[in-house]
């Protein structure tokens, strides 16, 4: 059981006078078992709550807490707050030369589990993730994300997602690009981490589509850095509808869903 | 974009950010450039004049000078440290390479030779050697001489070996220099790889001159393991054959100063070379690899890639990396690539691409270049995923060695050289011991 718990979180980027606010006092909770939705306009922040949450060095917290069952994420290095149990599936995930995605995935779950993987078993479980999200066997030998086009980035995503088994698993804009087949592949992969127990999702998304496959109990919609309003799936048809235009006023974006 | 009516035929725009951010973080990259490309429309024989692109040296107007090749060391005098080939080398250390007293002195071979492989030796004056691509320096041109002959390893034609060509070169530790030359002669449509690995502590001036034939497939590995305190100068020569292909691997660890020129001609069309190049410079090592790809037949393709990384105080390296496109190279198609990773204060790292392009109808041409620190993004992504970052730091030089040594494609050979990597890195975790196959 985990509960992420976002207060008054303010961000910026930059620093000094070219410092820019980009999140202005976010309120989120996220619990195991819940599936949360955040939609918004471009810019809205989104990718920066996501960033900000994993601990990239080029977003600084200027106010408000994030702690996860209590603990203060905001005190924990980026490797400490993956192993207790966050994990970022990343919108352009990076290419790392010369290192094999097995010894990638295995270092990662050494890492997160603090011992290595039975082999044997491990082998077994990284193959059959492998096939339900209808990944060649050869990807293994590849260097991470290098040469790996758009779907086969966000495989690899959710392909660690699976091995890892976060409590809170944060999905950053992890259906832009897809086809609809991989958009298929890559949903069910959520779902299943979904169904079989205590993960809490929060789902970042521009668009409609991803929540006719992975339905959301909760929808956040994101604007100039804060959440706007909050409702059940039904709000979600509402975007799709009625684009963002009701909530960016003075702008012309508009959600294309 | 090129105006359609200049006589260009590059469109280079700066995108060296883009490229450098390939690896590295903002603002380390330099003297990149985007694959060169002629734009729809001006690929003619007719637009396409002859001024060429250049980066890194004076603009050339017309077609670049020949350069200067010549087997009499007396005809490059003696150089200061002035001239453009020597002016990142340290000349106090190189200096006895270039001085050019006689000896007897040899490194000590260790021979493997499979069926198919002739190990003999030919006299200076042989017909074999007057066909050789000339010196392109004093040092090359004293190797060529004063080693009195050559050695020369023949693959017979149409040859499959069963496993590589192997030479243990191995200094004895003797103060005079060593100066050699081996000729590698592979026959048309033989496969072949050859090994050079080069330990122990000398003064080394050896010339490397490889004939790969009409279709033929051959790899040069050439390790420079030196111990501590070896000089190493050399020239390295392939021509390659019609439809041929040449694979060249340098992987470049030890020594004290280790500087090779690497050239390539092609015999005729349809050649194919690949120069791939590692170095890992230590505290006041310095290690200078300098490529010459000279297009002159059409449908020709090169590619090259070389890493390197540097750590401690006094490290230096540098690359240069030559490419001509001659006018009659039509459909040739090149790429050029050097990333060093600066592992540390004090080491310095110089890269200079230059390509010359004389003809539109090319089917690309680029080169890139960046030298910076670790990618902060690599970092962040690894870290992400629980690593801690002293771990990640370790597998992405790791990764950042390998992706070049995975070239070689011996096995025993690469766990040996990424074990001696390791050792300089400081140790990975044993998780590294046991790979998985997953497949």
């Amino acid at each position: 059981m985990s509960v992420l718990e976002i207060r008054d979180l303010h961000v910026s980027v930059g620093e000094g006078d070219d410092a820019k606010e980009i999140l202005r006092g976010v309120d989120l909770t996220v619990r195991s078992g819940e599936t949360h939705a955040i939609m918004g306009p471009n810019g809205s922040g989104k990718s920066t709550l996501a960033y900000s949450i994993a601990g990239h060095p080029k977003y600084t917290i200027t106010g408000g807490s994030v702690t996860l069952d209590g603990e203060d994420v905001l005190e924990m290095g980026v490797d400490e707050r993956a192993r207790a149990g966050l994990f970022l599936a990343m919108q352009y995930p990076v290419e790392v030369p010369g290192v094999s995605v097995s010894n990638f995935l295995r270092t990662a779950a050494t890492a997160i589990k603090g011992e290595a993987p039975k082999l044997r078993t491990w082998v077994k479980d990284v193959k059959s993730e492998m096939e339900l999200l209808e990944m060649d066997p050869a990807f293994a030998e590849r260097n991470v994300n290098e040469g790996f086009s758009g779907g086969e980035k966000k495989r690899h995503e959710i392909l660690q997602m699976r091995l890892l088994k976060p409590g809170i698993a944060i999905l950053d804009e992890t259906d832009s690009g897809l086809d609809v087949d991989a958009l298929r592949i890559v949903s069910e992969g959520v779902n299943r981490t979904r169904e079989e127990g205590d993960v809490g999702v929060l789902l970042i998304t521009h668009y409609t589509r991803i929540l006719r496959y992975i339905k959301p109990d909760f929808v956040h919609v994101f604007v100039n850095g804060r959440i706007a309003e909050e409702g059940g799936p039904e709000l979600a048809e509402k975007l799709e509808n009625e684009g963002y235009a009701a909530y960016v006023k003075g702008t012309q974006e508009v959600a294309s869903a | 974009m090129p105006d359609q009516n200049a006589p260009t035929t590059t469109g280079l725009t700066t995108e060296s950010a883009t490229l450098a951010g390939e690896l590295f973080g903002d603002g380390v990259g330099t003297q990149a450039g985007p694959p060169a490309v002629p734009a729809a429309g001006t690929g003619t024989a007719g637009q396409a004049a002859p001024g060429a692109h250049s980066h890194g040296g004076s603009t050339p107007t017309g077609s670049p000078a020949e350069r200067f090749t010549s087997t009499d060391p007396e005809a490059f005098g003696v150089p200061t440290g002035r001239e453009e080939t020597w002016r990142f080398t340290p000349m106090k250390r190189v200096r006895p390479l270039l001085d050019g007293a006689p000896s007897d002195a040899h490194l000590s071979w260790t021979t493997d030779l499979p069926e198919g492989v002739e190990l003999t030796s030919v006299e200076a004056g042989d017909p074999l050697l007057k066909g050789l691509p000339e010196p392109v320096d004093r040092l090359a041109a004293l190797a060529r001489q004063r080693s009195g002959g050559a050695a020369v390893v023949r693959v017979a034609k149409e040859a499959r070996l069963d496993r590589p060509v192997t030479l243990g070169l191995a200094g004895t530790g003797s103060e005079e220099v060593v100066w050699g030359h081996l000729v590698i002669e592979v026959g048309a449509f033989a496969e072949a790889t050859v090994v050079l690995d080069h330990s122990g502590l000398a003064r080394y001036a050896g010339g490397v001159s490889v004939l790969v034939g009409d279709g033929a497939q051959v790899k040069l590995v050439s390790v420079q393991d030196w111990a501590p305190g070896a000089v190493h100068g050399g020239q390295f020569d392939a021509v390659v054959g019609r439809d041929a292909t040449f694979t060249q691997v340098v992987v470049t660890l030890g020594g004290d100063l280790v500087r090779l020129v690497s050239n390539v001609q092609y015999a005729g069309p349809g050649g194919s070379a690949e120069l791939f190049g590692v170095y890992f410079s230590d505290e006041t090592q310095h290690q200078e690899h300098r490529l010459w790809v000279d297009h002159a037949v059409p449908n020709c393709t090169s590619n090259v890639l070389y890493k390197g990384a540097l750590q401690g105080e006094g490290a230096r390296t540098v690359w240069i990396g030559d490419v001509r496109i001659r006018p009659a190279a039509t459909g040739t198609e090149t790429y050029e690539l050097n990333r060093n990773l600066v592992l540390t204060d004090g080491a310095r790292a110089d890269s200079v691409p230059n390509l010359e392009i004389e003809t539109g109808e090319i089917v690309g041409a680029g080169h890139a270049s960046a030298t910076g620190r670790f990618d902060d993004e690599q970092l962040f992504y690894l870290c992400s995923r629980g690593i801690d970052a002293e771990t990640a730091r370790r597998l992405v030089v790791r990764g950042f060695f390998a992706d070049v040594v995975q070239r070689i494609g011996l096995d025993a050979l690469q766990d040996r050289l990424m074990a001696s990597i390791d050792e300089r890195l400081g140790a990975l975790p044993a998780l590294d011991d046991q790979p998985v196959e997953v497949a």
